[in-house]
């Protein structure tokens, strides 16, 4: 009843066509949502709060020392995308990636896209990421950025555009797994009918690619947090829980001989490989920031000589600066000589000076962001900000033209999200998680970040965003 | 286990019996008093004083009335020790090593926290009667225990959560005997009345000892009480039974079979053992009750200090840093 009065408005709405009919992938689903009634529907959405409340399925909100505790709003009506996109964004991502880790280890060794003048050096040198002492190193098994979740969102025209590549500590991978966890028991039966792939098994490849980074037969694997008031806390917890192995803190380890320990009950216990979610620079103070209280004197040493695996790679940030974004699809074609199978959005870069001209020109119709920002911080969303803000912005791009980039206003595309008696058309983007080991896989499913207010384009968990299961078809 | 998680899991042990005692503490206590004579006014300030955090009340408020105590017992967040205290921070430890616990376990142990937090919200103290809500706390954590028992599997970590558990228990048992010391009658001509009787019979009561006492010794008599809560060999919240089975935590922990000791941990707790299993309760009647109890609250925490000793402290991996700072 309720999905008649649907208006999708003007943008790409993922279940239903501009012409009101349901898309051919979501027509199962909608069978059997529409004799559910209303009510039934708001009682199950109530359940879902509570189940992740009593899950302690939390996040701490930064910039809160109490570290308050918040759920992830998980709206029950999942986005579901089917096989022939799928395999497209698969491809995308896969190419991506490749591409992106042979960059990485060519910026730090033989620098050959810099001598073919592809990339502008100053546009290296002056990145934040770019971290002159993994010079000349090649990490275990050549790989770099072992986990990647790419944000990707979908225009107007139905394509898929990469927003962001997230090569450092992408987080939300065990929102993804809890939520389908979640949903399986709203839904039961649906997600076999359709064919939706698992993502259940996320943990124990995640294990696998981590060992395969040791020469070891039994590697001792841990997962490295800055602790429990940090906001991706729960997820930290849940990858060690579900891979079996331990969570440490900085203050777990110590180096020594240029080999890593844990510090257990019964002495000193060497760690090989460490799935670090701190950020690189905060790693080891006497290679990195000296302030750093979370690191472990000493790791960079001894993963410069082999014995500690670290993933993701200390350095990956160089790639996932805003500004050498630009570049990714060019990357691609000198290291691949393919062209992109994903694209990119039209980004303008404005440490150029053609490009800044034009950014400051067209304030009011672009979007602005720090090139080494996340979060959604640190952006503005021009044809929505007002003219005090964007006074404010002209000002920081002009002191600073590295620190900035813009890009036109993507109109992202929506999922019918339940609001209070009915669905509404909420806009989402999509995260796929994408592991490197012996192989690239990319995991079907992925974190579908939703933004809860009407009209509103910020997805952040941050910033008031939600959360949909996402389903992958099959077929 | 990593020494940082031994730690968290010995301290959940600690406060998940703290919350259990401090639930069952304040219930007799209210029942008590509703037991009472109508010329007998209430007495909260023994309970008090026996949980060690009298200074910290009478700096705060000025009168031991049942709402007060009841507040400042369960609910009360400068109150370290208080029901609501005790269990955010069993919690918050558990949440620090989560990975270590079955799903089943934190997540029922996430629920009593949101039920106490919800109790605080609903003002529980200003209650009629307030008892169902510690009675349900109290059986929220012992079925904890019972999914524990049969989901988690006995290695070091389980060791270290009981370790703390009975070196908590052991404290809270004596601390309770203590309230009788505390407990004033209207006059000396009361010893022996139905009033001290009743006193000694809520006593029991709290550590879920009455049954078992009426069947083991017979009639109420204060001297075999003592003997029960110090020295019974088979009654689990005796200080002799807690500290019996936090020794076989602590050697299983450490691996040592047989004789003697392996370190100070052990042999701090091995000493006392030892001390109370050929101990006779003149012995411990003879020394004065409070005094007897105050020399063991002080050596329990010194068992508590060598463990942290042996176990769980940390190497300072920042010394270079800190001379890169300067």
């Amino acid at each position: 009843m309720f999905v008649n009065h649907y208006d999708s408005e003007s943008h790409y709405d993922e279940m239903f066509a501009a012409d009101g009919s349901c898309r051919e992938h979501y027509l199962p689903f909608l069978e059997m949502i529409k004799n559910i009634p209303i009510e039934k529907l708001k009682q199950l959405q109530f359940t879902t709060d509570k189940a992740q409340m009593a899950m302690g399925m939390t996040f701490n909100v930064y910039h809160d020392k109490q570290g308050i505790e918040k759920i992830l709003h998980l709206d029950i009506i999942p986005r579901i995308i089917n096989a022939r996109e799928w395999k497209n964004i698969e491809d995308g991502l896969k190419q991506r990636i490749y591409a992106l880790n042979l960059f990485i280890q060519d910026i730090y060794n033989e620098q050959k896209i810099l001598k073919d003048r592809i990339l502008p050096r100053e546009l290296i040198e002056s990145c934040p990421g770019f971290l002159k002492q993994c010079s000349g190193l090649t990490p275990p098994k050549g790989i770099w950025c072992h986990i990647t979740g790419t944000d990707l969102v979908r225009d107007k025209n139905g394509e898929f555009y990469v927003l962001e590549d997230n090569l450092r500590c992408p987080s939300g991978v065990s929102y993804q797994l809890e939520s389908r966890e979640i949903i399986k028991r709203v839904f039961p039966n649906l997600l076999s009918k359709l064919g939706v792939a698992p993502v259940s098994n996320y943990p124990s490849r995640l294990l696998n690619m981590l060992q395969y980074l040791s020469d070891k037969k039994k590697p001792v694997v841990g997962v490295l947090t800055p602790g429990v008031y940090n906001s991706a806390y729960f997820e930290h917890s849940y990858l060690a829980l579900s891979m079996g192995v331990e969570l440490v803190m900085g203050q777990d380890l110590v180096a020594n001989n240029n080999r890593v320990y844990m510090q257990t009950t019964s002495g000193l216990q060497q760690i090989d490989v460490l799935y670090r979610r701190i950020d690189d620079t905060f790693l080891d103070p006497l290679a990195f920031n000296p302030q750093s209280l979370l690191g472990i004197p000493g790791i960079f040493a001894a993963y410069k000589s082999g014995n500690i695996a670290l993933a993701n790679a200390p350095g990956t940030g160089v790639a996932d600066d805003k500004a050498i974004y630009a570049y990714v699809p060019k990357i691609i074609r000198y290291y691949l000589d393919e062209e992109p199978v994903l694209r990119n959005v039209p980004t303008y870069i404005c440490s150029e000076k053609e490009d800044c001209d034009y950014v400051l020109a067209h304030l009011d119709e672009l979007v602005v962001k720090e090139t080494n920002a996340a979060g959604g911080y640190g952006m503005m969303i021009g044809p929505r900000a007002t003219t005090d803000e964007r006074n404010t912005f002209e000002g920081l791009i002009k002191s600073n033209p590295r620190n900035y980039i813009a890009q036109p206003m993507l109109s992202l595309s929506t999922v019918p999200t339940l609001v209070d008696t009915h669905l509404e058309p909420r806009h989402v983007d999509l995260r796929p998680y994408v592991l490197y080991g012996d192989g690239i896989e990319v995991i079907p499913g992925a974190f579908t970040r939703v933004a809860l207010k009407r009209g509103s384009l910020i997805v952040n968990s941050s910033q008031g965003g939600g959360s949909k299961d996402t389903w992958v078809l099959q077929q | 286990m990593l020494s940082r998680v031994a730690n968290c899991v010995y301290w959940l042990g600690r406060y998940l019996e703290r919350s259990e005692n401090y639930s069952r503490f304040i219930d007799v206590n209210f029942n008590l008093m509703v037991d009472l004579p109508p010329n007998v006014k209430e007495q909260w300030e023994p309970l008090i004083r026996a949980t060690g955090d009298y200074n910290l009340y009478i700096s705060n408020y000025d009168s031991f009335n049942r709402e007060t105590a009841i507040y400042f017992l369960a609910f009360d967040e400068k109150n370290p020790n208080s029901l609501f205290s005790s269990v955010s921070k069993a919690r918050e430890n558990a949440r620090v090593v989560r990975e270590n616990l079955t799903k089943e376990s934190w997540e029922k142990l996430n629920e009593i926290y949101l039920f106490v937090r919800e109790g605080a919200d609903n003002k529980i103290w200003e209650k009629e009667d307030c008892s169902q809500f510690f009675k349900d706390v109290k059986y929220g954590i012992q079925l904890l225990y019972g999914i524990a028992e049969n989901s988690v599997a006995r290695t070091d970590g389980w060791y270290f959560i009981h370790l703390g558990q009975y070196l908590e228990r052991a404290d809270k048992t004596s601390r309770i005997l203590d309230v009788k010391y505390h407990i004033l009658l209207p006059s000396a001509e009361e010893v022996g009345s139905p009033l001290d009787f009743l006193q000694w019979t809520a006593l029991l009561k709290s550590v879920s000892g009455f049954n078992f006492y009426r069947r083991y010794y017979g009639k109420i008599e204060p001297v075999n009480i003592v003997e029960l809560l110090v020295l019974n060999k088979y009654f689990p919240r005796s200080v002799f039974f807690c500290l019996t089975n936090a020794e076989i935590c602590l050697r299983t922990i450490s691996g040592t079979n047989g004789n003697g000791y392996s370190n100070t941990a052990e042999k701090t707790l091995g000493a006392l053992q030892s001390r109370l299993e050929y101990q006779d309760v003149n012995d411990v009647i003879s020394s004065g009750l409070h005094e007897y109890l105050d020399s063991l609250q002080i050596k329990l925490n010194n068992i508590s200090d060598a463990i942290h000793d042996n176990f769980f402290k940390l190497n300072q991996n920042f010394t270079n840093q800190n001379n890169l700072q300067e």
